[in-house]
């Protein structure tokens, strides 16, 4: 706390800008008070509870909606839906009672047929009606026949339908025809030139509708060894007929396409990302080594390949444990029965599952955590910080003691932590170790200031006393005397170095 | 900070909402009798904004289904769908109709489509053999105010659709909702934006006044707008969110204005959802505040309450009884809300204790003034190594690329091989969508080498060449994002200390440390009313920038027109940045109207970038 608040004031000076403190205590104590009062006034508010009336605060249901709400109503439905028989509407009944909800129908104050909807549309009556069987009500389909807009462009209509069909529009009046959603037709550009007029001419209208309408239109139209090309020289149609393609669930067209066009690298993430869809492990697996030969670019290659090796590593751990488990050959299985399966879990994730369950297996199996660390080329940073997590939450504290020991070529021993020991500090306070281990490791942190920040945060008195010692600082000692309970060893220890002569005390 | 006196009034937006909500009636009553209606479940919320369950069955609506992949019958001879055009829907809308035709089930079908349809749509029907089958409508709900100044579209697709695929489907959609706005509340007598999108948009809505008949010659309400390409400024959502409204966003998610609060904030076992706008007298008060003054806005409003339930104390039956009838209701509901919001502030502290968020912000902090970025980088790494939260260590990644123009490549291919190895191989493709976008770059070699580090190199021994190449590294290389910076003084460089309390500028929303650059480019071009001095700026920015004078020059919009500003986002926006926009707003007078396709905040943009499976 001390060690952040000053660390803050440092950064914060330097930089002019007021230092909020997310875990300042004073502004902790701040909303502790302010919801100690407002808890107080709850009493008041209760007895005062005789008209309770939610106008703000919603009612809401055990799920968490608000009741009456359309999330609500919907899942009331799909719980009863089984339940509910399939009532026989008759067209009597639901005749009578489209009169009357004719008749009761709301006026608005606002028209809004006039401002919402499409001027100049007359599509032909019966266009959607006629055809229909069972049509029983002229008057809903006339309605929807002549009021409706009907923006997008429509390209069934063919000239038939149309008395005007002799009219002649040229590729830019077509595409504004069809942005419009007036009547037009696509059939009079046959001419690779006329249709090719008419893309770029959508192109130009930036209406992403219209071109891709033309687009499905160039696509039936022409052959792929044509069309593949001109859409290479023309990007924006390319876009979007990728997109197209990709939402119509066409991946093989795409590939076709983006292999016609030399974008292989792009091809090669589109077919990598099929294995998303693959929920067999097994079949993923496979699907994931066949897209080794493809041309990613240099660095995903390589994490295909991984991808492929951990893949197959994490099957051949799987079965093998599960056995182990079913069988009841370790320990390990026993006390910390596997609450998931390790399959499909990111490397660093499988380095932990090795950690905890196959800790101390030589580099030759797959399972143990020294061949994985190898093939796959993990840093030193990363593996203590997996390893060090592992153990810990087994409480593995000498496994703990010797992921930070070396020894040099005469045989000492050193502690030694890539990630800095006040790191291993943290992770170890966060992992709830005790008091005497934490005390272990703050006096390997190496800044001394860090060290006493460390030691006062997690209340290691001996080090905050030796620190204060060396640094000569007579007063904090004397503040921390008041800090330790009284008549403890801590305070005994405090003052025999304040009675001590020898140290030449800096205040 | 009090408004100018002559700030002018915002229009009332919630006639968006009748003409929606009564266009729906109309279609509904479009298909007589009782039906079923299907929606989907991106609309849900939105729907729930305008109408609710009692509208839809006063209107025959028999049973309402959310649109999931599970094939649902319905129990009416009559189906109506609700969905946003996309391709998926229609083919699982097409799986229904067919499974009823192959047991000869005859029934009506309508599918609504809103905002509109779209072609690929309807050949989708045609493919699957039911077009005839269904009938087609669109609902022109294009608009949703979610407050008395914000206004989204709820395309939240916008930003993966364009900026991502390059795709253009939406861009008419967002001209047609600005006509709208136009014919309501306009005519707009300037406009200006910057972005490509920006510059398209304004070009389709410029067509579609001229193809429709003469406007009504009506006194505008807003006089200007402004359209910005969310690419423009990708920094500022990328920055930790520490406004209170942008926090909640950031940690609540709030949907379609409205959050759901848990037991944690409620301290009881139900849940409560909360709208959260400037009805809400505790949060109108709160909402753009820096985080660390909204607890002694708290402490003092529980003061102040107390004191208002102490008067009873001592009075007489009448004085009770007037307490009672006149005062107690508005109390109560006060304190419910206080009770809430200290709620919420509550679970916000813990959480962010918990992920060391001040050394987060530290490392924000020195990335936009451009310090200290290999401690940066490691703070990045230890994220990523500790498999904390992948969009948040995306979000690191994409900010140290976004402030220092790229990412040297030994530093991008350390990174991300890192990432792959804590979140999952798949996330390549994730990369890869990022580079696409513009969110991540890798920087090509020789493009660090500067003239000052070969020299240097000349100069010193082999050994401390490695060494100071590092060093040099990130303070050399050229950046955008340092020269836009430096261009547009977005880094306050202030003598004293930043008060918080009584903002100076819009850096307040981050700390003090960093103006948003997109509302900095805003305040400078309707302060100036022009690009001019900005050249530099928009070279940078890759131009398309433009500002045009709309309509005939003699009507001459009033003053307070002019002050009455549209700001239109393309892609979305934060509430950080409406935090600091409304602080601008305040300071000189303006009153913006934030329309956006989307609220938006880091969370949704990299999530967008995510692939799933299909």
């Amino acid at each position: 706390m001390n060690r952040n608040k000053n660390d803050e004031e440092d950064y914060w000076n330097s930089t002019k800008c007021k230092a909020f403190i997310f875990d300042d205590d004073d502004e902790f104590t701040q909303l502790k008070e302010s919801k100690r009062a407002v808890n107080n006034l709850r009493r008041i508010v209760d007895d005062d509870e005789d008209d309770e009336d939610d106008d703000d605060v919603e009612k809401v249901t055990w799920s968490g909606e608000r009741v009456g709400s359309i999330a609500w109503s919907v899942k009331e439905n799909s719980l009863s839906t089984r339940a509910s028989e399939i009532r026989d509407e008759g067209f009597a009944r639901s005749q009578s009672s489209h009169a009357q909800s004719a008749v009761t129908k709301p006026l608005s104050t606002y028209s809004l047929s006039s401002f919402f909807k499409g001027r100049n549309r007359e599509p032909p009556p019966g266009f959607y009606g006629s055809s229909r069987p069972g049509s029983f009500l002229s008057l809903s389909d006339s309605v929807i026949g002549s009021g409706s807009t009907n923006i997008a462009p429509d390209l069934r209509k063919s000239k038939f339908d149309y008395k005007d069909s002799v009219i002649d529009w040229n590729a830019l009046e077509t595409v504004r025809r069809m942005q419009k959603a007036k009547p037009y037709s696509l059939e009079k550009f046959r001419s690779l030139k006329d249709k090719l007029q008419l893309v770029d001419e959508a192109v130009r209208t930036h209406d992403g509708n219209v071109i891709t309408a033309v687009l499905i239109f160039l696509n039936k139209t022409l052959s792929k060894e044509v069309l593949f090309p001109e859409l290479g020289l023309r990007q924006g149609a390319l876009n979007h007929f990728i997109c197209y393609l990709k939402e119509m669930g066409r991946e093989k067209v795409l590939m076709e396409l983006l292999r016609a066009l030399g974008r292989t690298e792009e091809a090669a993430l589109l077919h990598y990302k099929q294995h998303l869809n693959i929920t067999d492990q097994i079949k993923k697996t496979d699907f994931v080594k066949s897209c080794i030969g493809f041309s990613f670019a240099p660095d995903d290659a390589t994490h295909v390949e991984d991808h492929y090796t951990l893949l197959d590593r994490q099957l051949i751990i799987e079965a093998n444990d599960k056995r182990i488990e079913a069988a009841g050959q370790m320990d390990i299985f026993k006390r910390y029965p596997r609450k998931a399966s390790i399959l499909n879990m990111p490397l660093i994730t499988t380095l932990y599952y090795a950690c905890f369950y196959h800790y101390g297996e030589s580099e030759g199996t797959f399972s143990g955590p020294g061949n994985l660390r190898k093939t796959f080329k993990i840093s030193d940073k990363q593996y203590v910080l997996t390893a060090l997590a592992a153990r810990v939450k087994l409480k593995a504290w000498n496994d703990v003691d010797l992921l930070f020991t070396t020894k040099n070529w005469l045989g000492y021993t050193k502690k030694k932590a890539p990630i800095g020991f006040h790191r291993v500090v943290d992770i170890l306070h966060k992992n709830n170790a005790p008091v005497k281990i934490l005390q272990e490791y703050i006096a390997l942190v190496d800044n001394p200031e860090l060290k006493l920040n460390l030691a006062t945060k997690y209340k290691c008195h001996d080090i905050v006393i030796e620190s204060y010692k060396d640094l000569k600082d007579r007063q904090q000692l004397l503040m921390y005397r008041k800090k330790v309970d009284r008549g403890s060893e801590e305070e005994r220890k405090i003052d025999i170095i304040l009675n001590n002569s020898q140290i030449r005390w800096k205040n | 900070m009090a408004e100018r006196w002559d700030a002018p009034d915002l229009p009332d937006f919630s006639i968006l909402k009748r003409l929606a909500k009564d266009q729906l009636v109309y279609i509904l009553e479009q298909l007589p009798g009782k039906k079923d209606l299907f929606i989907e479940a991106d609309l849900m919320s939105p729907l729930d904004r305008i109408a609710n369950v009692s509208i839809l069955k006063q209107h025959d609506v028999e049973k309402l289904y959310k649109m999931d992949n599970k094939l649902v019958q319905g129990v009416s001879d009559q189906l109506c769908f609700l969905v946003r055009p996309r391709i998926s829907s229609v083919k699982h809308i097409a799986e229904i109709v067919n499974a009823d035709k192959a047991i000869g089930r005859l029934r009506k079908y309508k599918i609504i489509f809103s905002p509109q349809k779209f072609y690929m749509c309807e050949t989708v029907l045609e493919e699957e053999g039911i077009f005839g089958d269904v009938t087609i409508d669109e609902w022109a709900f294009y608009l949703l105010p979610l407050d008395d100044d914000i206004i989204s579209m709820e395309l939240p697709e916008f930003f993966r659709d364009y900026f991502l695929e390059g795709d253009h489907r939406w861009i008419c959609t967002a001209a047609k909702a600005l006509h709208v706005l136009h014919s309501l509340f306009g005519p707009f007598t300037r406009t200006y934006g910057i972005g490509r999108c920006a510059k398209m948009t304004h070009q389709v809505w410029k067509q579609i006044v001229e193809d429709t008949d003469e406007m009504k010659q009506c006194r505008a309400e807003i006089g200007r707008a402004f359209f910005i390409d969310r690419d423009v400024d990708y920094v500022t959502p990328m920055c930790s969110q520490v406004v209170y409204e942008g926090l909640m966003d950031d940690i609540f998610r709030i949907k379609c204005g409205s959050v759901e609060f848990g037991p944690d904030v409620t301290s009881s076992d139900k849940s409560v959802k909360v709208l959260l706008n400037s009805q809400d007298k505790v949060f109108k008060e709160i909402r753009d505040e820096h985080f660390s003054n909204v607890f002694g806005f708290l402490s003092q409003k529980a003061k102040k309450l107390q004191k208002q339930y102490d008067k009873r104390q001592g009075m007489d039956i009448k004085q009770m009884k007037d307490f009672v009838s006149q005062e107690l209701k508005g109390l109560k509901q006060e304190h419910r809300l206080l009770s809430l919001h200290i709620g919420a502030c509550e679970s916000i502290m813990k959480r962010k204790t918990k992920q060391d968020f001040q050394e987060l912000l530290k490392s924000e902090h020195g990335l936009l003034e451009g310090f200290e970025i290999r401690e940066s980088i490691s703070c990045t790494e230890e994220h990523i190594n500790r498999q904390i939260s992948p969009i948040e260590s995306l979000r690191l990644i994409c900010l140290l690329s976004l402030t220092e123009n790229g990412l040297i490549s030994k530093d991008y291919r350390s990174l991300k091989t890192q990432y792959l190895q804590s979140y999952g191989c798949s996330h390549i493709l994730t990369f890869n969508n990022l580079k696409r976008i513009g969110l991540l770059t890798e920087q090509q070699p020789g493009e660090t080498l500067t003239a000052v580090e070969s020299t240097m190199g000349k100069l010193v021994t082999d050994k401390t060449v490695g060494k100071l190449t590092d060093a040099f590294s990130s303070l050399a290389r050229k950046s955008h994002f340092r020269a836009l910076s430096k261009k547009l003084n977005l880094i306050p460089r202030i003598e004293e200390e930043y008060d918080l309390r009584v903002p100076r500028d819009m850096a307040y929303i981050f700390g003090g440390a960093y103006i948003p650059m997109g509302c900095r480019i805003i305040e400078q071009v309707l302060e100036h009313d022009s690009w001019t001095g900005l050249e530099d700026v928009t070279r940078l920015l890759n131009g398309n920038e433009f500002i045009s004078t709309e309509g005939s020059s003699d009507t001459s919009a009033s003053s307070s027109a002019q002050r009455l500003i549209l700001l239109f986002f393309l892609g979305g926006c934060t509430f950080s940045e409406i935090a600091a926009l409304r602080f601008l707003g305040k300071e000189k007078g303006w009153k913006f109207v934030f329309v956006t396709t989307a609220i938006t905040n880091s969370a949704r943009m990299l999530e967008s970038m995510l692939e799933t499976s299909s």
